[in-house]
């Protein structure tokens, strides 16, 4: 175990440097010029010689390799570089965002939880009954529904129509968080309610099962002692993948609650064209989610029994 | 006796999928149509202001209502169609076909090259979709063309993947052998008798991809790194309205009606396709 660790930690060094490198030659080889940006915003024609200024100022003159080792060398201190926008330092602002988005992130992560796992598990329950067809279509409906335009209608029936929520975030706090993490936590449900119902299925068709219900076993403590804890491993790597997806969602339904959080600082800078902040939020997304990958891989592989004592013995 | 049944059964199940599937291809094909003719078919020009008008609700006469412009949204809706359909349809045939030929290459080859390209997905696949994919659009400065090369960098990997399991699968089968014994080249093996051999499986990722495909397409454009105003395209067109949900509603929910109708039915239709493809579901015919 602890040697597989060590292993899969190693293996994130290659992908670590992909990704800074990728972010960096990606922002660096963009058309429009930061400075270029940043002197339009001023609205007056600006000589060369101010420009090649702020350029070496940025240090945009040297070649592009150099400028990834210093970048990558300040970023190993924790130093982003500054916004071009605001002139505040990249990473103090980064961090400062970051809660925000995290509880936005586990409270919507804590709803899937509680509206996909028993919804699958009533679906399978009653598989081929009317209450299976009904949740089935909600799934599929929800499936086919972009979050904005979920996040658009909640909006408009909760805060609009019903005047439940505020429309626009105010502050952080647990009304003005309900209607973003409800958005993502339905795209979210919807998708993985389907792969509840196939697992708890697939666990209940085992002869295990028959064999339990054969010996008189209540039918709820099969569910409870044995079913439910077998799916676990499967829903629990299911739900930590679909954080991916989470993090890209966050961003268009943090800039449309106004949830003051790191999508929402992205998505501003990539209209301003603020390039070391979408460096920041791109790279920082995904450090956090090859993190969380390596987590799941390894939870299950605590989980599973078979898996766990299958690599002491080696 | 109770292998006929089920033989019939699952007969009866086949021609069922097979009338979904005729009926949802059919839907498709008019939605594709209504599409493509939607400059014709739109009762008012998309493009034509008309301040008089301005957020008009839906009526007997402009049944989704105007615009903040006076422009009918139901022609902009259709025109909006136009654009966010076909849009999705290049971009996942693009990736498919790409993603296809990457991917049978790599499994059949192998070797360095393999292990390299795969490498490359694999780092493709470690950022989070839609984050790499607005970093992208925002390096080709938005535009519907760049928002979809941004979703076509980020998606293909999905295809290679799939395409070089299947040919490592079939790779190994005794028709290669035969056939490169027969004196086949690499290319024929290839074209003859790996690329029909893995058709279904990606014929079924890609129409169950078309749907979230155009969802991520929208999404972009609702960020503004797609279509850019006054372009009618249903993310940006969604986007915009977007200050007016509180008084004028229908601005907003029209084109999110259009994109969801849209995307139910090609979901409808790539279920139907993959149960149709199915081979548990095949197996008697």
């Amino acid at each position: 175990m602890q040697k597989y660790v060590l292993k899969r930690l190693l293996q994130l060094i290659p992908i670590l440097l992909a990704i800074t490198f990728l972010s960096f030659a990606m922002m660096r080889i963009a058309g429009s010029d930061a400075v270029e940006q940043k002197m339009e915003n001023t609205g007056s024609a600006v000589s060369q010689e101010v420009i090649d200024a702020a350029r070496r100022e940025l240090g945009l003159d040297k070649p592009f390799l150099v400028q990834y080792f210093v970048w990558l060398g300040n970023f190993l201190k924790g130093d982003m570089g500054t916004s071009y926008i605001s002139s505040k330092p990249v990473f103090s602002t980064f961090v400062s965002k970051l809660p925000a988005t995290l509880l936005l992130t586990v409270t919507s992560v804590l709803l899937t939880i509680v509206i996909s796992i028993p919804l699958g598990i009533l679906a399978a329950v009653k598989q081929d009954k009317f209450t299976d067809y009904l949740i089935q279509i909600c799934s599929f409906l929800g499936n086919s529904m972009p979050n904005f335009f979920v996040a658009l209608l909640l909006m408009y029936f909760f805060a609009v129509r019903l005047n439940v929520f505020p429309v626009i975030a105010e502050g952080v706090g647990a009304k003005s968080v309900a209607m973003p993490s409800l958005t993502l936590a339905i795209a979210m449900s919807a998708k993985y309610l389907r792969q509840v119902r196939a697992t708890i299925l697939d666990e209940l068709g085992k002869e295990y099962v028959a064999g339990a219900k054969a010996r008189g076993v209540k039918f709820s403590v099969i569910m409870w002692k044995s079913v439910l804890k077998a799916s676990l491993v499967t829903i629990i790597t299911l739900l930590t993948l679909s954080v991916g997806s989470l993090l890209g969602g966050t961003a268009i339904v943090e800039s449309i609650f106004m949830w003051d959080g790191v999508g929402k600082m992205a998505v501003e800078a990539i209209n301003m064209r603020d390039y070391p902040i979408i460096q920041a939020y791109v790279m920082w997304m995904a450090i956090i989610y090859v993190m969380v990958n390596l987590v799941t891989d390894l939870s299950y592989r605590f989980f599973d029994p078979r898996i766990r004592l299958g690599g002491m013995e080696e | 006796m109770s292998k006929a049944v089920t033989v019939r059964a699952q007969k009866l199940r086949r021609d069922n999928t097979k009338l979904r599937l005729y009926i949802f291809l059919a839907l498709v094909a008019a939605l594709l149509l209504a599409a493509l003719f939607s400059m014709r078919l739109a009762p008012y020009d998309p493009y034509l202001q008309n301040l008089d008008k301005a957020m008009q609700p839906p009526s007997a006469s402009h049944i989704m209502g105007t615009d903040h412009h006076g422009r009918d949204m139901f022609s902009r809706v259709l025109v909006g169609g136009r654009t966010s359909i076909f849009a999705t349809l290049a971009l996942v045939a693009a990736i498919s076909v790409f993603g296809t030929l990457v991917g049978t290459l790599c499994g059949y080859y192998g070797g360095r090259v393999d292990s390299v390209v795969m490498r490359i997905s694999d780092i493709c696949l470690a950022f989070p979709g839609l984050v790499f994919a607005m970093a992208v659009a925002a390096l080709l400065n938005g535009g519907i063309g760049n928002a979809v090369l941004a979703l076509a960098v980020v998606s293909w990997p999905k295809y290679s993947r799939v395409a070089r399991g299947q040919t490592l699968a079939i790779k190994a089968g005794d028709f290669i052998s035969a056939a490169k014994l027969a004196g086949s080249s690499s290319a024929q093996v290839i074209i003859r008798h790996i690329l029909p051999n893995i058709l279904g499986p990606i014929l079924v990722t890609a129409m169950l991809d078309i749907g979230t495909m155009m969802m991520e397409l929208a999404g972009l454009s609702f960020l503004g790194l797609g279509a850019v105003p006054p372009t009618a395209e249903w993310g940006n067109m969604m986007s915009s309205g977007r200050s007016m949900l509180q008084m004028y509603p229908w601005v907003v929910l029209s084109p999110g009606i259009g994109i969801f109708i849209t995307v139910v039915l090609f979901n409808l239709l790539g279920d139907t396709v993959r149960d149709y493809m199915d081979p548990r579901n095949s197996r008697s015919g």
